[in-house]
């Protein structure tokens, strides 16, 4: 495990390879959202039940999605910082919290505006909802404390145990939806067996979700690159590169 | 090992008794915002009475973090906690008392003044012994996570409300399931449901919590 | 991919009279990650001229200590 990860671990290394990373990633996603979205809202038939309203899943169930996905993407990062000891590690919290705190916003919004026209109220308390405005504060929480302290490196371990610590959230956020039986409809593809919805219906907001992770990948790739930098700006390669991009 | 609880755990006693104002204010605090419900809502017995699970558990979930924020302050102010790291004496045991010591000085107080609270938010006696329950699993999972809390933002530089803001989202599944079992209780249904969950709950915390509290006291002692 | 859904393009705006709900929601959605990348990458604009202007500032120090030490030993040679 150690051997793999450690070239990954210096810095340098890293840098390098995710500014490779970022050059592929940030187009590519950009792509795929943008097919995803223009073929979600104008090519797919719309819903039987709920028309046109339901084009805002697109959005709403790919950001929902990765809004968790980030936070386990965080915890894991967590995990390696705090057993191995990596700094990267830790320096990945800061870049993907912010990420994923907009990415549970774009959920929550768009949830409430297809809600109000759906349930008729832009908010129901129901196990789903809460537990997303939950990890909504958890994600803020984790921004706070890790600028709580003067010296960076206390902040960034604490954001790290943090995290870990949310994560425990989690289950609960997905088997929520099991455990209160309340407004919110049952997940729409998660049984990719016998899914409740229409292929042609299914194809776009399967390219959506792929792009929002790409999307967010790119985003942590850019993050995550100039965190490294702010913190390693010390070192020779960092002139280096300063002097190469001037 | 045994020793360091115990001796921790006694000297937290000691301290407790000659600073009464430390933990006599989170309870005072907790009866003041008991009071305040009524007077905001207005004095309607029914309405009260249907509240009272939610009223009784945010007001409990606020005291204990009100208190929680002097948990681990003093001992770091004072270099113990630095000695202890420096020593490379085990953090566990140490962990472990002051947890014990906080919930004897904040959940304590609160399951010996349930009658009060019944009382005065006028609870029957169905809804009364579901409190009790959920008081006496659910409390100590309190003092277990704002001592995370604590540690956590030991050295940070805006306490308080970093305090209540990285706790109380860690609150909110407690919250939930406890005052759940209170109301279910006050409409004459079983709670055993609630009550295992916020069993699994404090479990899971007992097993994990004082790794992380350990391991947050290093960090920002270090 | 299937034909365009709409008849024309004013029905595409209205979205079946969920227009509002469909366009606020994409819309914000979309401000808000451009947003996200916009921060990234003014974040390492702002942080890369901010290197530039110290190194640049070491570098210009570093020349006029070089400079006035050997102004310091041409006048200990004239003076001797």
């Amino acid at each position: 495990m150690f051997k793999w990860l450690d070239p990954y671990a210096k810095p340098q290394t890293l840098f390098n390879l995710l500014g490779r990373w970022q050059r592929v990633l940030m187009p590519l996603g950009w792509l795929l959202l943008a097919i995803g979205t223009v073929w979600g809202l104008g090519f797919t038939p719309p819903d039987y039940q709920q028309g046109d309203s339901y084009r805002i899943i697109h959005i709403h169930v790919p950001a929902a999605i990765w809004s968790m996905g980030a936070y386990s993407s965080m915890a894991i990062a967590a995990f390696i910082a705090l057993v191995w000891q990596i700094k990267v590690a830790q320096w990945a919290i800061g870049a993907m919290a912010p990420i994923g705190a907009v990415f549970t916003a774009i959920a929550l919004w768009t949830g409430a505006a297809w809600g109000e026209p759906m349930w008729g109220t832009w908010w129901v308390w129901d196990a789903r909802l809460t537990s997303e405005l939950i990890l909504l504060f958890l994600y803020l929480g984790v921004i706070a404390l890790q600028n709580a302290f003067s010296e960076q490196a206390t902040g960034d371990k604490a954001a790290a145990v943090l995290a870990l610590v949310g994560v425990v959230n989690l289950p609960i956020i997905h088997y929520s939806v099991e455990w209160w039986n309340t407004l919110h409809q049952g997940a729409t593809i998660t049984k990719f067996a016998k899914p409740s919805i229409d292929p042609s219906m299914l194809w776009p907001l399967l390219i959506c979700i792929v792009a929002l992770g790409v999307l967010f990948g790119a985003l942590v790739c850019q993050r995550l690159r100039t965190s490294i930098l702010r913190h390693e700006q010390h070192r020779p390669w960092v002139r280096q590169w300063a002097q190469e991009q001037a | 090992m045994g020793s360091v609880y115990l001796q921790t755990l006694r000297r937290d006693f000691r301290l407790m008794t000659r600073q009464k104002s430390d933990w006599l204010n989170p309870l005072m605090f907790f009866l003041i915002v008991l009071t305040l419900f009524p007077l905001g809502i207005g004095a309607k017995p029914n309405l009260l009475r249907e509240i009272a699970p939610g009223i009784i558990w945010i007001a409990a979930l606020l005291s204990v973090l009100l208190g929680s924020e002097r948990l681990f302050r003093q001992d770091y102010k004072d270099g113990v906690l630095e000695q202890l790291v420096a020593a490379r004496a085990p953090l566990f045991p140490y962990v472990l008392a002051k947890i014990s010591a906080s919930w004897c000085a904040s959940g304590l107080p609160l399951l010996l003044m349930s009658p009060l609270m019944a009382l005065l938010l006028g609870l029957d006696s169905k809804a009364y012994w579901a409190m009790v329950g959920t008081l006496i699993i659910g409390t100590p999972l309190l003092s277990l996570l704002s001592a995370l809390g604590a540690a956590l933002t030991l050295s940070a530089e805006k306490g308080g409300i970093l305090l209540a803001l990285v706790i109380l989202p860690l609150y909110i599944p407690l919250l939930i399931f406890a005052s759940a079992a209170v109301e279910q209780a006050g409409f004459g249904l079983g709670y055993s449901a609630q009550l295992a969950v916020l069993g699994a709950m404090l479990c899971v915390a007992l097993a994990g919590v004082p790794f992380a509290v350990q391991h947050a006291l290093k960090l920002n002692v270090g | 991919m299937s034909n365009f859904a709409f008849n024309s393009m004013a029905e595409f705006w209205a979205m079946g009279g969920y227009g509002f709900y469909v366009w606020l929601s994409f819309g914000l959605s979309l401000v808000a990650l451009l947003l996200l990348w916009w921060t990234g990458r003014q974040g390492e604009k702002h942080f890369r001229s901010q290197l530039t202007q110290r190194l640049s500032r070491e570098a210009r120090v570093r020349a006029h200590q070089q400079q006035s030490s050997s102004v310091q030993e041409s006048a200990d040679e004239s003076t001797s």
